[in-house]
């Protein structure tokens, strides 16, 4: 019982305390709704056998073939030239596309931004293998197929962050370059690219190393490079051959974070 | 010469129709060679006056020309032709921090070299010969390679006057120049100001804070309230009640320099 | 004094300089010799490109509308309840690979667990748990929880090695105990961010599980990938159209949402 009229504390107001149940309750409602949904599509016999599974799979891939190993480096120096080469044409796509989505930089708010804006999304919405696998179709198999894939995806990765760097520069240092009467193009070179310039490497280095994952599996619908060993081996069951794999893989992957982790600190 | 006219700006915005216009009707002429001070409260105006001389903040009405030449309602050729006659310092410098001293200064020629030669930074010999004489002349010899951002306040002040001096302007326009600087240097940096103007007869219009400062090496002052000039007279002018029609009720006694005191510290 | 200047290079050496220039050259041609370019095959795949191109003139949603509705649908569930089982085991797993709150031993656990589910490519992971629960979705549930879980716990320990220790002290001056200083001190200083990244997450999860149905762990990607087989590249329209549309949607949403947290 409160002795004064204003001793009650609530963390929340009663309206709000409610609001913040109810999102609680249809967010549980919906997980709860999904999981009867998935639940039907599940043969649950196989779910239970799944650790006898595991550790049939775990048998199989031990001991490790390492005879393959030496099938293994063309196909590993195909995924880092994938990854290279696409990161490569990302760059050379998503830069102009940046500075058409850029607020500060781009010609026509009500044309050409939003165009370059749909062009980042539509090209983040999709996966690299999405591509891989239309650009398979397309192109057949092989690297070239991988490389614009990588390079597709690679123009939303590049346009986002590089547009978000644009907006940020220091307008100030923008004034300066404009009041001495440089043109619009010479506002650009000498105030906004010095700003963005390590942005700019630091997403480059940043997508060349999501990359190199990324092409590492693009064999797997064709696209050339460590996948399509990869694949080659899991539909042969060659599950000691898979193991190689796998540790080739790590080893790319852990090498090439290695390498733009010192690019980075090196930029900054 | 530079004269301003009937100068009026509006900033655009939700309440734009009922606001106060940032500067309404301003009429202001600076001859040939004059320093001029422009001192006012936050808010009066005064860096939206010396961005609408040279349209960095397009003016809303009003008549600006610069030596014969017209500024207002020009193409962006002449526009650009006329900022060049025009050269500005910031308040926080607004350099580009991540290039070379040198390339800051030659930032100035921009308006008067073509693209190419600023992609490829090939600027004409006459104007590195003017960038190193600058250089030298404000005391940041051999710095040339250094980064901006490598560079103390003071010194980054004095590339951004080299930046200025360099587009061989008839008109400085200096925004708050001692503001993010201590005492002594912000003394230094007027009192090279005011030397480099006379030795190039260049007019300038000085945004200050420093009431003191301007009186100290400033012949003209302009007190701006409100988006209007509510004085403009001699340093020795200011009394207790003009600084009080410009900044409002408050003891200016120990802010007002006697006049007997010397500028020389 | 000296009339000419020219801008300092920003490689300084210029043994080093060159080297990279030769390199960089070297690497290009050796790269793109290995292209193989079958010149017959591209000119028979324009056409096949073309035919892509202009299917997104005309988008066939209606054909296999079916297979497309409970693709989608099957996509969505597993992106919820992968999200949220993810973002529930990466909790704990977080705080324990926060340095600043966990003991060592608990703290290399935590981070190994990390490092293993963000070193695997989610589509690797796929292959291994659809060997492991068979076909289906369930499998697509379990790749989707193992990524979320080493991508939540790493950003969320670094949140909290980030945090102001200021405010932890002062709780734990009041004699708060553990879970105390959690909800008081670290908690406030978190939660924020960790929300808006997990509704990132979830915008992830819904772009991955698009593509984990190639091999056979369920979504909407078995029928993308069964539609390309076929060359029916209308269909195929329709599926990454709504893809696109899907995932502008939860953009607009997880800006609504971090707008409102902030």
């Amino acid at each position: 019982m409160p002795s004064f009229p204003g001793d009650v504390w609530r963390r929340r107001t009663p309206a709000k305390s409610l609001a913040v149940w109810a999102c609680w309750l249809a967010a549980v409602l919906l997980i709860v709704q999904c999981w009867t949904i998935l639940n039907e599509n599940t043969i649950w016999e196989f779910v239970y056998d799944a650790p006898a599974q595991a550790g049939d799979l775990l048998g199989r891939m031990f001991p490790p073939r390492w005879s393959v190993l030496p099938s293994l480096w063309q196909p590993i120096w195909d995924t880092i030239n994938m990854a290279t080469l696409g990161t490569l044409l990302g760059i050379l796509i998503g830069v102009p596309v940046a500075f058409l989505a850029a607020r500060n930089t781009t010609p026509s708010v009500a044309v050409a931004r939003p165009l370059a804006l749909m062009a980042i999304v539509s090209s983040r919405s999709i996966n690299a293998l999405i591509w891989a696998l239309l650009l398979v179709t397309v192109l057949g198999p092989g690297v070239l197929a991988g490389i614009i894939a990588i390079g597709l995806r690679s123009i939303g990765f590049v346009g986002k962050l590089l547009y978000e760097a644009i907006e940020e520069v220091d307008a100030k240092q923008v004034e300066a370059i404009e009041a001495t009467g440089a043109s619009g193009a010479q506002r650009l070179i000498f105030a906004i690219v010095p700003q963005i310039m390590p942005a700019f490497a630091g997403i480059a280095v940043y997508r060349w190393d999501i990359n190199i994952r990324e092409s590492a599996v693009l064999g797997l619908v064709g696209a050339g490079g460590i996948g399509l060993q990869l694949n080659a081996s899991v539909s042969r069951l060659a599950w000691p051959e898979v193991t190689v794999i796998f540790a080739a893989i790590l080893v790319t992957v852990f090498a090439s974070e290695w390498v733009s982790a010192q690019v980075r600190k090196r930029i900054i | 010469m530079l004269s301003i006219a009937g100068l009026t700006k509006r900033y655009s915005g939700k309440h734009a129709a009922q606001s106060e216009p940032a500067l309404s009707g301003v009429d202001l002429i600076v001859p040939k060679g004059q320093l001029m001070a422009l001192i006012g409260p936050s808010g009066a105006g005064k860096s939206t006056l010396i961005r609408c001389v040279n349209r960095l903040v397009e003016p809303t009405m009003g008549r600006i020309v610069l030596d014969g030449q017209e500024v207002t309602g020009t193409g962006r050729t002449v526009l650009r032709h006329a900022r060049r006659r025009m050269g500005m310092i910031f308040q926080e410098y607004a350099l580009i921090e991540r290039l070379t001293v040198m390339e800051n200064v030659l930032s100035g020629r921009l308006g008067y070299v073509g693209f190419f030669a600023s992609w490829s930074r090939r600027f004409p010999r006459a104007d590195i010969a003017e960038a190193f004489r600058l250089l030298d002349r404000v005391g940041l010899k051999g710095m040339e390679d250094k980064r901006a951002d490598e560079l103390s306040g003071g010194q980054r002040q004095r590339v951004g006057i080299c930046r200025a001096l360099i587009q061989n302007p008839a008109l400085l326009l200096v925004d708050e120049p001692t503001a993010s600087l201590d005492p002594k240097t912000s003394r230094q940096i007027m009192r090279l100001l005011v030397e480099l103007c006379a030795e190039r007869d260049l007019a300038a219009i000085v945004n200050i804070h420093d009431v003191a400062l301007a009186q100290m090496f400033v012949p003209r002052i302009v007190g701006l309230r409100a988006g209007r000039v509510v004085f403009d007279g001699p340093p020795d002018a200011l009394t207790p009640e003009t600084l009080t029609s410009i900044y409002g009720e408050e003891d200016w006694s120990a802010t007002i320099r006697p006049v007997e005191d010397d500028a020389d510290e | 004094m000296s009339e000419t200047w020219s801008p300092p290079p920003a490689i300084r050496n210029p043994w080093l300089r060159y080297g990279l220039y030769l390199g960089a050259a070297v690497y290009l041609s050796l790269a793109l010799g290995t292209l193989h370019l079958n010149w017959a095959r591209l000119a028979e795949g324009l056409d096949r490109g073309w035919a892509f191109v202009s299917a997104f003139g005309h988008p066939d949603i209606s054909k296999h509308w079916r297979e497309i509705w409970e693709g989608f649908v099957e996509s969505l569930t597993m992106t919820v309840v992968a999200t949220a089982l993810g973002i529930l085991i990466s909790l704990p797993v977080g705080l324990g690979a926060a340095r600043n709150l966990a003991p060592m031993p608990l703290y290399l656990l935590c981070r190994g667990i990390v490092a293993i589910s963000r070193t695997f490519p989610e589509i690797i992971v796929a292959i291994l748990f659809v060997k492991m629960f068979g076909f289906g979705p369930l499998a697509g549930v379990a790749t989707l929880a193992f990524a979320t879980i080493g991508f939540m716990a790493k950003l969320l320990a670094e949140d909290i090695e980030d945090i102001d220790p200021r405010q932890v002290e002062a709780i734990r001056a009041t004699g708060a105990g553990p879970f105390q200083v959690l909800n008081y001190a670290v908690q406030p200083q978190v939660m924020a961010r960790f929300i808006g990244l997990s509704v990132y997450r979830l915008d992830i999860n819904f772009r991955e599980s698009a593509v984990i149905g190639i091999v056979g762990a369920g979504g909407i990607g078995a029928t993308l990938n069964t539609s390309f087989e076929r060359y029916e590249f209308d269909t195929a329209a329709a599926i990454l159209l709504t893809i696109i549309g899907i995932v502008m949607a939860t953009e607009y949403f997880s800006s609504v949402v971090r707008e409102r947290l902030r």
